[in-house]
């Protein structure tokens, strides 16, 4: 039986019998590149090879990051984008439509059995989908832009396998936490990491998409998950294409059964991260009576629909502590009209909550919002390295938004089922 | 006459391409290159000189410039037991020579630090001459070991695409 990952890399270059190690040519079905590192890195680059993009269709591109455009050297960016997208004809072009990661699926573009890159270390979090996705830099972006191919070398999988159901108030990114600390930053090795077992099964899939998201963060080249019916209702209702084989990608094994780590859903408590990296999780109760200043709800790691609601039920008729702000920015426009017509934003926003752009924002260290010199926050994002949202004596704690709203309520880091009486 | 380098602990991007350097032009980063552990590496390499180093070689972020200062500081080949997926990518996607070494043998004492050495790409061989031994690496495959002698990716291109001209 060959793994999820070979699999897919088997279908891309057209070689079966893959080994580990084996370096393959595969075909690319997608390219997304975003307003940072996508055409205004690599079009001077493609214009030294003389060439065109190979297959306008199959590009993406995403305005997230210099959004809104406030200065002159963003809206330069943003102009040399459209430009950009023009000039090629890139008709799959979300501008200011919220993050490239959540964006992309929820209008359909990812379905199993895909082999696509990204210009965005982020960009396992297409493994949700049962596609093989991972980040690369600008010069191989233009690489692939110009020849829709890329070279790869097939990788070892790792399978994180989870049982048990998840206790209330509990999520994906608690998961997350708790495996970053276990295996470590670099853990992953580059191999192609993979989600399994009956915690994972009873996920939704924007739940699913924060594991793989972060994926990068375990030194993982990607983070897959195979299809289920989950899966499919999510990609049908996002009018993607699934194809018809797609149970062929339902494949949960490793080549070596030493690769297989086993974690117990029903042991896990709510996780924050300390400064300045995820590996630094333990128990939320661990850090209670810490102070911060900023509660962050944000991120393509942590602003969805889901990580909206999930900041909602907590702040329901309560408001936030006295001098500490709530700032959330929902991660795409689309998210953000779903919690609107659901209530979720009027929650929020009774509760005391700011509003940002969707877009990177201040997880990108962007923006009048990042934070300021000894600034502490708590944080829905994905990582916390020294000085990444802000001034380079700022700190941040990682934390679910459950974690971050139950913080937000008391002033101080807390346990989310304190807060909801669990 | 080339020498080895070789490195204790581990070797990440931040070691290779000091953050603080960043915004540098690349002949100023490369002045910094390794410097936290090694302060006379930048201004005592000498072309042709390879670089030894432990497992999860290039660890970190995955900024380019890692792999570059090395390839400008006249690196003729990093060899590791085991390499970060992006720092190996950016390595051989810059004409940077990579090669990766049986863990077993970095135990040899002939593999020390300063040894004058002759690296052979092709076959991809490390001869320490002081005591004539042959280190064998593992063999690059041969649309790597392509990719680099064109310079990188972006040169490899350049090629690839005139030919495609020519023979149309
Ligand atoms: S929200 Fe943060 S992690 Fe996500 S793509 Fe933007 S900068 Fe990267």
């Amino acid at each position: 039986m060959i793994t999820l990952a070979k699999k897919l890399l088997s279908d891309a270059s057209g070689k079966a019998n893959l080994d580990v190690g084996d370096i393959i040519i595969c075909n690319v079905d997608l390219a997304m590149i975003h307003d940072s590192g996508g055409p205004r890195r690599v079009k001077p680059i493609l214009e030294r090879l003389n060439r065109n993009v190979w297959d306008n269709e199959k590009i993406v591109v995403v305005t997230d990051h210099y959004v809104p455009a406030k200065s002159d050297e963003t809206r330069a960016i943003q102009a040399l984008t459209k430009k950009w997208v023009k000039d090629n004809q890139i008709n799959n072009f979300y501008d200011e439509q919220g993050i490239c990661h959540v964006v992309l699926p929820e209008r359909g573009h990812l379905t199993p059995g895909l082999f696509c890159v990204g210009g965005d270390s982020h960009s396992p979090t297409g493994g949700a989908f049962g596609a093989y996705m991972f980040g690369i830099g600008a010069t191989e972006m233009a690489g692939v832009l110009a020849t829709g191919s890329i070279w790869i070398k097939t990788p070892e999988t790792i399978l994180m396998s989870w049982k048990n159901q998840l206790h209330k108030y509990v999520t994906a990114k608690d998961m997350m936490l708790a495996m970053c600390r276990k295996i470590g930053m670099g853990g992953g090795r580059y191999q192609a990491i993979q989600f399994a077992g009956e915690t994972i099964r009873n996920l939704p899939m924007q739940e699913r998409m924060t594991l793989s998201n972060m994926a990068a963060e375990l030194g993982a080249q990607a983070g897959l998950i195979a299809p289920d019916e989950t899966t499919i209702a999510y990609v049908e209702a996002a009018g993607g294409q699934v194809p018809n084989n797609w149970r062929n990608f339902q494949i949960e094994t490793v080549e070596d059964t030493r690769n297989r780590m086993q974690f117990d859903a029903a042991n896990l408590s709510p996780q924050i991260a300390a400064p300045h990296s995820p590996e630094n999780s333990d128990d939320a109760d661990e850090f209670q009576n810490t102070a911060f200043d900023v509660a962050y709800i944000g991120a393509c790691t942590g602003a969805k629909y889901i990580d909206l609601l999930a900041a909602a039920e907590v702040l329901k008729g309560k408001r936030i502590a006295k001098g500490v702000t709530l700032k959330v920015a929902p991660a795409s426009l689309r998210d953000q009209h779903r919690a609107t017509e659901d209530g979720i934003m009027q929650v929020l926003e009774d509760a005391g909550a700011e509003f940002l752009a969707n877009s990177c924002g201040i997880c990108a260290g962007y923006g009048e919002d990042r934070l300021a010199e000894g600034q502490v926050c708590i944080s829905s994002t994905a990582r916390n390295f020294k000085g990444r949202m802000g001034a380079q004596s700022s700190s941040v704690y990682l934390a679910s938004p459950y974690t971050v709203a139950a913080s937000a309520v008391t002033g101080k880091l807390t346990d989310p089922r304190l807060v909801m009486g669990e | 006459m080339p020498r080895l380098w070789r490195f204790e602990g581990t070797i990440d991007t931040d070691i290779l391409a000091p953050g603080f350097y960043m915004k540098s032009p690349l002949h100023e980063l490369a002045r910094h290159c390794l410097e936290a552990v090694r302060p006379d590496f930048a201004r005592s390499v000498v072309k042709g000189d390879v670089l030894l180093a432990n497992a999860n070689m290039g660890v970190g972020s995955s900024r380019e410039q890692a792999a570059e200062v090395l390839k400008y500081l006249g690196i003729s080949a990093v060899i590791a037991p085991s390499f970060a997926g992006i720092f190996y990518r950016n390595a051989i996607n810059l004409g940077l020579p990579v090669f990766t070494i049986d863990e077993k043998l970095m135990s040899i004492p002939a593999l020390a630090d300063g040894a004058e050495i002759e690296f052979n790409f092709d076959d991809a061989e490390l001869q320490i001459l002081d005591n004539a031994t042959c280190i064998k690496l593992i063999p690059l495959p041969n649309f790597l070991k392509k990719l680099i002698l064109d310079g990188g990716l972006v040169p490899h291109l350049e090629k690839r695409f005139e030919q495609e001209e020519t023979q149309s």
